[in-house]
């Protein structure tokens, strides 16, 4: 597997730390980490402030019609003038997303370890998860409120429909993973197969369950403004569908912005926590900053 | 009756998967007194692992008995230690919590395993390395990580598999008078496969010869070597040279033939 590259990687390691003492390997401070993430993502906001130049070049030069595309101030002044209006939905969507999230974290955490327990059970479930997978939510989505009524009910299930996936497949990725020369190396230590699953699989699956969450993250936003669009009296689906309605596209597209925004914010803090959670796995990935030290 | 630390009685193994089937191991027979140091040299794939993962119970004998200290070996043993041919470290727990992870399991007393772990760390160079990633170290000294948890316990029996492999010759020679001091010191009986004659010879009281495709017993040599060993004055030895020699030409004679 990786060991070739990684022990030769180590050896010159070895002897930048022997150099310089290997005691301070706490790793970076959180001022030297915010200058990392800065370091590392200039790209991705130029292009972003790059792509909001040419909105603005665009609409500033009356290319396009303006019931057609906003500028972007007037898309910053429809929001401004109702902020509350926009505050109230963006939070309700938000509540629903995070909720949904978290549920589909949940239990398909629980599912993952379910199935890779018992092959009967993954030969049982996966079939089903590949259905509830392919089947088109915007289609049952109705469905789920005539069952459950207008309230953040059916949002809140349509985003754990869409989240569920991604977290359950990782997780069972990620508990396969494990070197099979690890699991008996712990036979030989007499583990019971709880301390195995707690000291060595779960641990181990963690980074491929990270990896399915930044997917899920944003599955989660997509399924909660899905969920907004068939039925919902509250939210930036609502507030989406009821701009469009009146053809009100500063609104609109108010909505479009706050929305992705939303799901990027999420994807970030999952991407942070897993930073903060997994230091080990975090370090190994972009290596090369700490031999600069 | 309990003589013998390891038995291996007429075993063989065989590996059956749909593609096809390999007998890894055939009429295999071994002894190995406790205290003794033996080592096993072969070809590559002639069944050296999965001898150490048979007297270890990792692995089912599809013929043969297999015993330590005398109890017929049936699943997975804890009274071993073992180290595998990758170091196999939890990447997310330093170089000392790695170590710890065999007292953690056994649930052994946390002061007597960190004194252990302690004294281990320093037997075996680690010092100032206990807070490393096992990514932040160099091959070998991952190995001996793995080396110091598989002794943390001081299991009457230590199997590895080919420890130094992925040493330089110098810490790999460094590692030989460490390990044979370690056993000295711990008085473990030891099975070391490895591919270096010279590492066999130097290490062992006896070193067993598999030949390749099925793994067979090809010879016995008894290393008549004194006790004490200093590394060079070892190699200057006209009984080292005899015995590498023997070795040599058994095993080179054992390949030719296939
Ligand atoms: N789990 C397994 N399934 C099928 N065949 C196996 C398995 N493990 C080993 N074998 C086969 O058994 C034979 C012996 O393998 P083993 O790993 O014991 O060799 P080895 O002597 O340790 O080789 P090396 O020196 O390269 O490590 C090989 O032919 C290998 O293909
Ligand atoms: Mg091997």
């Amino acid at each position: 597997m990786v060991t070739h590259t990684q022990s030769a990687r180590a050896g010159q390691r070895e002897r930048a730390g022997e150099a310089s003492g290997v005691a301070e390997r706490s790793g970076p401070g959180l001022g030297q980490r915010l200058g990392g993430f800065l370091e590392r993502s200039w790209r991705p906001f130029a292009l972003l402030a790059a792509l909001f130049v040419a909105w603005w070049g665009v609409t500033a030069a009356e290319l396009v019609e303006p019931y057609l595309v906003p500028s972007p101030g007037n898309t910053f002044d429809a929001i401004a003038v109702r902020p509350e209006y926009f505050w109230e939905h963006t939070w309700t969507t938000t509540y629903e997303t995070v909720l949904g999230f978290v549920i589909a974290i949940a239990v398909g955490v629980i599912a993952a370890v379910a199935m890779v327990q018992s092959s009967t059970l993954e030969k049982t479930l996966y079939p089903l998860l590949l259905f509830a997978q392919v089947i088109p939510k915007i289609a049952i989505a109705p469905l789920f409120v005539v069952w459950l009524g207008f309230g953040l009910g059916p949002k809140i299930l349509v985003a754990v429909l869409m989240a569920f996936f991604p977290v359950v497949i990782s997780m069972v990725t990620g508990l396969k993973s494990v070197d099979p020369e690890m699991l008996q190396l712990s036979s030989t230590m007499g583990a019971k197969s709880g301390q195995t699953f707690w000291k060595i699989r779960f641990p181990a699956s963690l980074p491929h369950l990270f990896s399915g969450l930044k997917v899920a993250a944003t599955m989660a936003v997509t399924g909660a403004v899905v969920g907004e669009f068939v039925g919902a009296d509250a939210g930036l689906g609502f507030v989406i569908l009821q701009a469009n309605g009146n053809l009100d596209t500063p609104v609109l597209f108010a909505g479009l912005l706050i929305m992705s925004l939303l799901g990027v914010l999420l994807f970030v803090i999952v991407e942070w926590l897993e930073q903060l959670l997994l230091p080990w796995h975090a370090s190994r990935r972009d290596e090369g900053a700490s031999t600069t030290l | 009756m309990a003589g013998y630390a390891v038995e291996i009685d007429d075993v063989t193994v065989r590996f059956r998967s749909k593609k096809r089937d390999v007998t890894a191991l055939a009429d295999v027979t071994m002894h190995v007194e406790p205290g003794e140091f033996v080592s096993i040299v072969g070809p590559s794939g002639c069944g050296k692992s999965t001898l150490l993962k048979l007297s270890s119970g990792l692995l089912p004998a599809s013929k043969g008995d297999v015993r330590l200290f005398g109890e017929p070996v049936n699943g997975p043993r804890k009274d071993i230690g073992y180290v595998f041919q990758k170091a196999a470290l939890l990447e997310w727990r330093s170089a000392r919590k790695n170590i710890l992870l065999q007292a953690e399991m056994r649930k052994m007393p946390a002061k007597e395993a960190a004194a252990r772990a302690d004294e281990l760390i320093e037997m075996t160079g680690l010092t100032g390395f206990e807070d490393a990633l096992p990514h932040e170290l160099s091959g070998g000294m991952q190995q001996r990580v793995a080396l110091c948890r598989a002794l943390l316990h001081r299991p009457p029996v230590l199997l590895m598999d080919e420890p130094f492999g992925a040493l330089d010759a110098l810490t790999r020679e460094q590692m030989n008078v460490e390990l044979r001091r370690i056993w000295q010191e711990t008085g473990t009986t030891v099975l070391l496969v490895t591919h270096s004659i010279a590492e066999a010879v130097y290490l062992s009281d006896q070193v067993v010869m598999i030949s390749a495709r099925p793994g067979t017993v090809a010879g016995v040599v008894d290393v008549n070597l004194p006790v004490e060993r200093d590394y060079g004055p070892t190699m200057a030895e006209p009984e080292f040279a005899k015995a590498t020699r023997h070795i040599r030409d058994h095993l080179g004679a054992a390949t030719a033939a296939e």
